[in-house]
């Protein structure tokens, strides 16, 4: 009975659909296309409504409209862009720097077995361990300047790109570096012509990681260390003086700094590592 | 006076003197050794294989076919012996490979064409030397796909076409093949088994290929080379004469039952022991 019941609605469900396929079609496809929209609408709708009602201080919570007018005048030209312009800068600085040391000698490491296994050990520790717990001891080294807030960024973006360049040589396809081998590559040809090649796929999930890493400490340096500018500074001195309306527009402005380079670097990859997933 | 204490001792054990193998022969097998975990695959092996011919490998599982022509093309190392190509050494001679993953074989990073060219360059031919090869090659492939995609946009069977194109690029004086048909569906298996024959009959490149599908390795075979279970020895070697280009006709010849049958026999024979 019951089976009988589901095959006929899901034949009428069919028939249905088959009957009016052209417009239910494009209505459906409308429709997907706005879904995403919804998350950030009901969230602006329940914050509204938290707000109207008073379920939050105003002092803590300020009202969306304005937060967001406040953001958007920031970043045209306000006080915002300046921080927004100097925590990216600081961000791709360290990051930067920390591709030009851990790229190579990842790939170096990763190509070395016995290298590896010999540092694999201190890498998976300074890896584990939170780069902010490091801040006083940047702080000892290179005192309160920009470059300490770069330095420990670049630090902990470099420990990520160093580990997951040398994960990708380490796994190369075998079949790979064979059938290069086989046709008679030396050395030297199969490293530059497979395992650099092998290793991309891992090593960009490492470049993500470490410059989604570096704009995390950057912030948070900015916070603490004796900052003048940058959003992490923005944030809490707005904080200080009970600026919400400004603490909230900069803090999303960090969420949009961290986005934009995640989606930049996700496009990147998909250009550079065309063959990845297929 | 002075007198060394516990001199090393030598022992002069002679080698043995090198058998070349009978007329025709193009690699020589000698004292092949080889140990997986302790325990022999191969113990003082020896095998001739004939120039210009195929030689299909076919044997119970696990007795190291693929191991076996690994390590004649050097992707394996050996424990003892010796393995000549016409009396010279591996580095000496321009192998091909193709293997049974195709999609681990070429690199995606690069056109098929660049796949296809990469022996190429690698002997370090000129760019018109490497021309004039990719365009022979198409030729005689008859190649109906576009090879400036990449690996991964063309079917399996187009990828392994490319691969036992690329195989063939610097004209190797021999040609492996680790069941090259396993993993593609029928009707590309009888394609690119054509093909093969086709630049055999053309170029009478020495072949190993291995196989677990008994009429295929007797279709394309001269020589059916029959293993023993490990520790591996050679069970048998039977000739296989029918003229060329064989055909599905073949496989109802009477020479081509009883060659398959006596394969068989001679299988079942060494799988029981």
């Amino acid at each position: 009975m019951a089976q009988e019941a589901t095959s006929n609605t899901a034949a009428g469900a069919w028939s249905g659909a088959a009957h009016g396929l052209p417009a239910s079609v494009s209505k459906a496809g409308d429709f997907t296309r706005l879904l995403p929209a919804a998350g950030p609408l009901v969230l602006l709708i329940i914050w509204d409504i938290v707000v109207r009602f008073g379920l939050i201080k105003a002092i803590l919570l300020p009202p969306p409209l304005e937060t967001m007018q406040t953001l958007i005048s920031g970043m045209l030209g306000g006080a915002l862009l300046h921080d927004f312009w100097v925590t990216l800068y600081r961000t791709l600085v360290a990051f930067a720097v920390a591709v030009a040391l851990g790229m190579p000698l990842g790939i170096a490491l990763g190509s070395n077995e016995r290298a590896y296994q010999s540092v694999e050990f201190v890498v998976d520790f300074f890896r584990s361990t939170p780069a902010s717990a490091l801040i006083p001891l940047f702080l000892l080294i290179f005192g309160t300047s920009d470059i300490n807030k770069i330095a420990i960024a670049c630090f902990g973006a470099w420990l990520l790109i160093v580990f997951n360049c040398a994960y990708g040589v380490i796994n190369a396809r075998k079949q790979r570096i064979a059938a290069a081998k086989v046709m008679g590559a030396s050395r030297w040809q199969i490293f530059k012509d497979v395992l650099i090649w092998e290793s991309l796929q891992a090593s960009f999930v490492g470049l993500r990681s470490a410059v989604s890493m570096a704009l995390v400490i950057v912030v948070v340096a900015e916070m603490f260390i004796g900052s003048e500018s940058g959003l992490g500074h923005k944030i809490i001195n707005a904080q200080q003086v009970m600026n919400t309306k400004m603490m909230y527009a900069a803090i999303m402005s960090a969420g949009i700094l961290g986005y934009a380079l995640n989606i930049a670097f996700l496009a990147i990859e998909r250009k550079i590592v065309h063959w990845s997933g297929r | 006076m002075t007198k060394v204490i516990n001199a090393p001792l030598f022992i002069d054990v002679p080698r043995p003197q090198f058998r070349p193998g009978p007329h025709g022969t193009h690699i020589t097998i000698r004292g092949l050794t080889k140990y997986f975990a302790g325990w022999p695959l191969y113990e003082n092996f020896d095998l001739d294989i004939p120039k210009g011919k195929i030689v299909s490998i076919f044997g119970p599982n696990g007795c190291g076919k693929s191991t076996l022509i690994n390590m004649i093309a050097g992707l394996i190392p050996i424990d003892s012996g010796e393995i000549l190509f016409d009396g010279k050494s591996l580095k000496d001679t321009t192998i091909g490979y193709v293997f049974q993953n195709y999609r681990e074989a070429l690199f995606p990073w690069w056109r098929t064409i660049d796949n296809i060219a990469y022996p190429l360059k690698l002997m370090g031919k000129s760019k018109a030397e490497v021309d004039h090869r990719l365009e022979e090659l198409v030729e005689s492939f008859d190649v109906k796909f576009d090879l400036n995609r990449y690996p991964y946009e063309l079917s399996g069977g187009q990828q392994q076409t490319a691969s036992i194109m690329r195989a063939l690029a610097p004209n190797p004086e021999v040609l492996f093949l680790d069941e090259p048909f396993s993993a593609l569906d029928f009707e590309m298996t009888l394609f690119i088994r054509e093909k093969l024959q086709e630049v055999f009959m053309k170029t009478h490149t020495t072949m190993m290929l291995v196989s677990h599908d008994l009429e295929e390795a007797v279709y394309l075979a001269d020589q059916i080379l029959l293993l023993t279970k490990r520790p591996t020895s050679i069970a048998d070697i039977l000739h296989y004469d029918d003229a060329r280009p064989r055909t599905t006709a073949t496989l109802s010849e009477p020479s081509f039952i009883a060659t398959k049958k006596q394969s068989l026999e001679i299988f079942q024979r060494e799988v029981r022991k």
